[in-house]
């Protein structure tokens, strides 16, 4: 009798949900709708306004008197403004230069000693670890940091942003911990068929391990797009801005940026620029993102519990 | 292979940590031609740059500050994500589940002048919430710029960038969980929050324990750019942490000495944070976040 009962109350069940797991109360449910949503709508909302307002007319943000939620047009004046040359497309290429040129570097110099390190038994393996690691306990403070970076003559560089951030040693061990999981043997055969490391490197370990170069080349890609601090301390000159820069000054310090815009022609308002600049400070995250995400967990987790 | 990543180490992580010693010297840089001149020739005084750091009560305002944000955030931050992890383990939707996934996760990836620029536009003085306030005939509460409630404001700035990214680490282990262990208790009559009292929390202790050193370890330090970039708006009295005074106090004024004393004094005090808490945690019968191989 229990059985049919139970088959009857189970028609509308989850096919996922396990036998033994009782039906999920209204109350329960309504609870857990209403904090997913308002967990969501906090992140969305906020992205929303931003874009909408950033495509929206004079009219349109005066009616609103500012911000704009329902969209009324599609008007890309403000996006022709920002990439029409001027200061703001100086910085997009500033930030995309030191993004491409940073990411690479890093993930070279991260992937190199990463496999150097995950061989137990080659030369010196437990020191150089230990050298790597201790950077997590031992660490310089800011002033002597800024004195090494401009004593090496990095002031108004673009290499003070890339260098003195280019090795995380957090990325390194998750790429280490990844590679440690490549069955020993495939590499073995390899070097008896005469391969040499840089090879077997680039030929085997590599193109297994796709996943985590991915999730970490998003890691240091982030890092330089979304540097904003070594560019207060280390850029003077402001043809060297990178976006962080101009947005932390036009929006937050509500100092104007140069824009060269056609002269006489009516300017899109201040807050559709400024609305804009933000979206395509988030845009390339937003965009790239979603396509790394699926390998975060490992990622993350493997550095969470080796670090 | 290994060569050029320790390079890297050696001159902007091993160098800095010995370029610490202009914490004991009336550090000038203008001496000699170049930043190692000015080094070996500037003066050196001994602890008292420390004598003056500790006399100093600018320093002490500071520190306070960094303490009870930190406090604040471990009773009012930390738990967060553990409870949104244990809620989205419970979908069973998979789109669902991704498609929530997908944009918490997401302010994780925002640089602090982003996250800020996005509270100022919705809560500050020309934003979203006063504009619609305005309209309804309300006088919007000062909400970006109030020192009184400053703690409440970094505290939702930092929920609102990491709620997400948090769960990760929860959600992981919440997968390793036997699943024959929920049913047993099922079966023997625990209701569900039974097994989330008698299961699910204990499954989550040795992370749970692991993130709390990690976070405890680094008690000295919040989001530094965060509050860089809110100190002018709020305050010093409120917004100074030891990070931001250290700047302010150096860089920003010249006296290296001075700041790099305070630096290293935070450096050293995370040191023993660190090893204190992972000694705790050993002796409480945790895996801690190293172990003795």
């Amino acid at each position: 009798m229990t059985a049919t009962t139970n088959l009857r109350a189970s028609r509308r069940r989850h096919p996922e949900r396990p036998a033994w797991e009782e039906d999920p109360g209204i109350a329960g449910q309504t609870a857990k709708g209403v904090v997913l949503t308002a967990v969501v709508l906090a992140v969305l909302v906020p992205l929303w306004v931003v874009l909408v307002t950033s495509l929206s007319s004079r009219d349109t943000i005066n009616a609103a008197g500012g911000l704009v939620v329902v969209p009324r047009e599609l008007d890309f004046s403000a996006y022709r403004i920002i990439f029409s040359g001027g200061q703001i497309s100086k910085a997009l290429l500033v930030s995309t230069l030191v993004t491409v040129v940073g990411t690479a570097f890093s993930l070279v110099l991260t992937v190199l000693a990463a496999y150097g390190l995950s061989r137990p038994g080659s030369v010196w393996h437990r020191g150089l670890l230990f050298y790597f690691l201790l950077t997590f306990l031992i660490y310089p403070g800011l002033v002597p940091s800024y004195l090494v970076v401009t004593g090496l003559g990095l002031k108004d560089s673009l290499w003070s942003l890339i260098l003195p951030g280019a090795v995380s040693v957090f990325n390194l061990v998750v790429v280490r911990a990844f590679f440690q999981n490549i069955p020993g043997e495939l590499l073995d055969s390899a070097r008896i068929d005469g391969a040499g490391e840089f090879r077997i490197l680039l030929r085997i370990v590599l193109p297994l391990s796709r996943a985590v170069v991915a999730v970490v080349g998003l890691f240091y890609a982030v890092g330089y797009w979304n540097i904003w601090f070594n560019a207060l301390l280390y850029i003077d000159d402001n043809e060297k801005f990178p976006i962080q820069r101009i947005l932390q000054s036009y929006i937050l310090a509500g100092q104007a940026p140069q824009t060269s815009g056609a002269v006489g022609a009516t300017l899109p308002p201040t807050l559709a620029i400024k609305m804009a600049v933000v979206v395509v400070t988030v845009a390339p995250i937003a965009l790239v993102y979603p396509f790394v995400q699926r390998h975060f967990t490992r990622g993350v987790i493997v550095g969470a519990v080796k670090g | 292979m290994v060569a050029p990543g320790a390079v890297v180490l050696l001159l902007f992580h091993y160098l800095p940590v010995l370029g610490n010693i202009v914490a004991f010297q009336d550090y000038n840089p203008y001496l000699g031609d170049d930043a190692l001149q000015a080094l070996t020739s500037s003066p050196f005084v001994g602890l008292d740059n420390f004598r003056d750091l500790f006399a100093d009560p600018a320093f002490w305002d500071a520190l306070w500050n960094t303490l009870s944000i930190t406090a604040f955030q471990l009773v009012f931050f930390f738990p967060l994500p553990i409870a949104l992890a244990i809620l989205l383990n419970s979908i069973l939707s998979r789109r669902l589940r991704g498609f929530v996934q997908t944009v918490v996760y997401l302010p994780h990836f925002f640089s602090w002048v982003l996250v800020v620029t996005f509270f100022v536009q919705m809560l500050g003085g020309a934003g979203l919430l006063s504009q619609e306030l305005r309209d309804a005939g309300i006088t919007p509460p000062e909400i970006m710029s109030n020192p009184d409630t400053f703690i409440v404001l970094v505290t939702a700035e930092a929920v609102w960038k990491d709620l997400g990214w948090g769960t990760i680490v929860f959600l992981a282990a919440l997968a390793a969980v036997d699943p024959n262990l929920y049913e047993a208790s099922a079966v023997d009559g625990a209701g569900r929050w039974r097994r989330l009292w008698h299961i699910t929390l204990p499954s989550l202790r040795p992370v749970i324990v692991l993130l709390l050193i990690l976070r405890l370890g680094d008690a000295l330090s919040v989001g530094f750019e965060q509050f860089m970039l809110q100190r002018d708006a709020v305050g010093r009295q409120a917004a100074e942490v030891l990070d931001t005074f250290v700047y302010h106090q150096s860089i920003a004024t010249g006296d290296y000495g001075f700041g790099a004393a305070a630096g290293l004094f935070k450096a050293m005090v995370g040191l023993v944070l660190i090893l204190a808490a992972n000694k705790v945690a050993h002796m409480l019968g945790e895996r801690g976040v190293y172990s003795r191989s």
